[in-house]
Formats: C-alpha cells, sequence, structure tokens
C-alpha cells in the first residue's frame, strides 16, 4: 500500500519536474522543438504582445484665452472738455486673429463753455459719464518692437468696433464706438495695451439733436488666464 | 510628447507673424506648458520655450507612441453643447436694443433662455428682462432655425430731455423664430425676430416688432 503511494508521489513529483524544465526551456528559448500550444486566437494576431502598458493620463492644458485689465487715461467728451478716464476690460480670445471683449469707463464732464461764461447756470448735475460696450476685435500686424539693443518685445496691432450704452446727462444713450489699439506682450501672460476709440452717440443736451465724437486714449495693462 | 514631425518651429509668440527662433528636432521630446487660442507654450529639453501652432503639434507623439488628438469643437459640439452665451443687438420697435443672454439645453432640440436687454430709444429708454423656451427643429443643421416663446418684464424709463413721464414696468410676452449659424469653433452667429406684446395699464396693449444679430459661444 505505501509503496503505491510512493510510486504515486513519484510519478507526480515527476511530472512536476519535467513541466518545469519544459517552462525553463521555453523561458531560455531552448523550446524550439517543442509544439506550439494550440490557441484560440484568430491567426492573425502573430505576437501577443507582453509589454506593459503603462496608463498615462495627458495632463489637462492650461488653456489661456481670457483677457483681463484696467486702464487709465483721458477722454474728450464733445462739448464737456476733456478729463481722466479709467475702467476694465474683458476679452475672450476666439483664434490668433478675432477676440471678443466687453468694456465698461467712467469720466467726469467739465463744464460747457456757456456754463463756464455764464458762471452759475449748470445744464444738469450728475457730471458723469459711463459706458459699456461689446466689441469685436481683429489682431493684425504681429510685430516686434525693439527697446534698446537688448530688449524685444511682441507687439501686436488690432482693429476693435463694437456697439454699447452710455449714461450721461442723466439718460442712457446707444453709443457706437470703433478704434485701435497696440498690445505690447511683455511675457507670456501680461500684456501692456495703448488703446484709442471714438464714441458716437446722438445727444440733445445743448438743444438741437446731433452726433457727438467722445475720443478716448487709454494705457491699461491685461493679463491672460 | 515626442517630435514626430520633422521638427518642431517654434515661434516668438503665439502668432503665424512671429519669427521662428528655434526648432526641436525629430526625436527629441517637449512639455506643454499652456495653450492661447491655437498656439501650445512648449518647453524642450534645452529648457527653451516657444509658441508652436496646434498644426504641428498634432504630429507629436504621447510618450506611449500614439498620436496627440487635441480637442477641438467642432459641428457636434454645436449640436450637442450644453450652454451658450452671446450678445446681439439691432431694432426694437425703433429704438436700439442691445441684449446678452445665456442659454442651457435640456436636449438637441430644447433649451431654455434668459435674456437681459437694454433699449435705447429717442423718446425712451429701458430694461427688459426675459425668459424663454427655444426649439429647434433641426439642431444638427450648420444653418439651425428655431422657434421660440417666452415671457417677461419690460421698464420703460421716459427721456428726461422730451417727455415728463413716469416709468412704468410692463409684463411682456413674446414669439418668434431665428437661426443659429455655426461659425467655426466654439463660436455662432445668431439673427432672430420677435414679436412682442407689452400688457399695458391702459386699455390697449402694445406690440413691438424686434430684428436683433449678433454672435454666441457654446461650451
Amino acid at each position: 500500500m505505501e509503496s503505491r503511494f510512493r510510486v504515486l508521489f513519484l510519478i507526480l513529483a515527476a511530472q512536476f519536474v519535467l513541466s518545469g524544465c519544459a517552462a525553463t526551456k521555453n523561458l531560455f528559448g531552448f523550446g524550439r522543438d517543442e509544439a506550439p500550444p494550440p490557441t484560440a486566437e484568430p491567426p492573425g494576431q502573430v505576437i501577443d504582445p507582453e509589454v506593459e502598458r503603462r496608463e498615462i493620463k495627458e495632463p489637462k492644458i492650461d488653456k489661456e484665452n481670457f483677457e483681463i485689465g484696467a486702464f487709465a487715461g483721458i477722454m474728450s467728451i464733445e462739448d464737456f472738455g476733456t478729463d481722466l478716464a479709467y475702467g476694465a476690460r474683458l476679452a475672450y480670445h476666439l483664434t490668433e486673429g478675432f477676440f471678443v471683449e466687453g468694456t465698461v469707463g467712467q469720466s467726469e464732464a467739465g463744464l460747457t463753455s456757456f456754463e463756464a461764461l455764464s458762471g452759475g447756470a449748470r445744464l444738469f448735475d450728475d457730471r458723469m459719464l459711463t459706458y459699456y460696450n461689446l466689441n469685436l476685435g481683429y489682431n493684425i500686424l504681429p510685430g516686434e518692437g525693439f527697446i534698446g539693443e537688448k530688449r524685444a518685445y511682441n507687439t501686436q496691432f488690432y482693429l476693435i468696433a463694437g456697439l454699447g450704452s452710455t449714461e450721461f446727462a442723466d439718460d442712457d444713450r446707444f453709443t457706437v464706438n470703433f478704434g485701435a489699439g497696440l498690445r505690447l506682450l511683455l511675457n507670456d501672460a501680461w500684456t501692456l495695451r495703448f488703446d484709442f476709440r471714438d464714441h458716437l452717440y446722438d445727444i440733445d443736451v445743448l438743444g438741437e439733436e446731433k452726433t457727438v465724437h467722445n475720443l478716448e486714449g487709454t494705457l491699461g495693462f491685461t493679463f491672460f488666464f | 510628447m515626442a517630435v514626430a514631425d520633422p521638427y518642431l518651429e517654434m515661434h516668438t509668440g503665439p502668432a503665424r507673424g512671429y519669427p521662428v527662433f528655434h526648432v526641436v528636432d525629430r526625436g527629441e521630446s517637449v512639455e506643454i506648458i499652456k495653450q492661447r487660442t491655437d498656439w501650445f507654450l512648449v518647453r524642450d529639453a534645452g529648457g527653451d520655450e516657444g509658441w508652436v501652432d496646434q498644426a504641428q503639434m498634432e504630429l507629436t507623439l504621447n510618450p506611449d507612441g500614439s498620436e496627440v488628438d487635441f480637442q477641438r469643437a467642432d459641428l457636434a459640439d454645436f449640436t450637442n453643447s450644453k450652454w451658450e452665451i452671446g450678445a446681439l443687438a439691432g431694432d426694437f420697435g425703433g429704438a436700439n436694443i442691445v441684449s446678452l443672454y445665456g442659454a442651457y439645453s435640456l436636449n438637441p432640440h430644447v433649451s431654455i433662455e434668459a435674456w437681459g436687454s437694454q433699449i435705447l430709444g429717442n423718446f425712451s429708454n429701458g430694461w427688459m428682462a426675459s425668459a424663454n423656451v427655444v426649439h429647434e427643429t433641426w439642431p444638427d443643421w450648420r444653418v439651425s432655425p428655431f422657434f421660440t416663446l417666452g415671457a417677461g418684464y419690460i421698464r420703460t424709463e421716459p427721456k428726461s430731455t422730451i417727455i415728463q413721464g413716469e416709468d412704468r414696468n410692463d409684463q411682456v410676452g413674446h414669439a418668434g423664430a431665428g437661426f443659429r449659424v455655426y461659425v467655426t469653433r466654439r463660436f455662432l452667429f445668431r439673427a432672430e425676430y420677435k414679436t412682442y406684446v407689452v400688457f399695458t395699464s391702459r386699455n390697449d396693449n402694445e406690440e413691438v416688432e424686434e430684428w436683433k444679430v449678433g454672435f454666441a459661444f457654446f461650451f
């Protein structure tokens, strides 16, 4: 009985060792003469790559298409003199050419010649001019500006036009604006902007209704995010 | 990202006009720092940073050898996008109107919108806020027509120099039609006609016709 078990054990052990040898042979490339094990794979699949694939997550690319900034400069309000103007703008860049931009700005009107000469009688009290506009801009003439011998900044000229409203002399007025500007790209995020606009609206504060041109020149910084 | 194109041209700025100042050879790899419109700021192994356009970046390979696929909005996104914001301007019963709106799509056919408008006329100014439902019959078309129904409030303020009137708040109902046109990327053109009924406190209701055109983005 005992010997029978021993024989069985030997057979099992022998099988294990032989199969182990076969595996080792395959491992070291000596198993060429052995018949390949039958597989269920389609005949097209010749090589089964056992390369470990790394799971790669593409990092989310930081998209910086928005441009935000503040500006200050001067605005000439027709018939009301020239004064400080300031405001803020937010732009979204659609392509390397086109961008849309919203601007809000403010300026204070001075006295008309009539008010100054008559000494006292004011046409209206609230002298604040506040405007907003929505614009479409297009970048043209990309180039480089050199400051001294060693510094060069990328520059960009743009044309811009849009619609909005101006609150002045107790009323809101439909306003068309157009202009041009220059961007000086200080680095990959900050930009210095010179901007010149003409704001047109109809006003009848001085009697007859007329279209006025308010010219504005500003300097500002913007940041891409 | 490995360079698969013969070389990758680095520009000094994010536009075609800026000069090429550095070239990365095939087989080298670059790291993407950020993206602005169709331009990518990349850094190469030597630490040089420059702007590369999307067409060239698409020819680079991921570390596992697969091709890089930069997502770019297309006509399918125009049909299936959830959110949309835009600005339109036009004529509101003889006055100028400037509007901003935001829309949310419940499905490709039906969306709800919220509008805020400023009305700037010769005799009076005003503000209007409204909400409406939009139905697009063929949302997968490049030029997609729609119909809309809505309601809101309008505030009318007579101009200070002309009429000594009082400010009024009235309810409005409106119906309209128009079309959205896919332009490029996330950008669309929109034009619409609406007819408004202003429920005034006087004996007769006012009817106002409105035409507007403008642009919008979807995301």
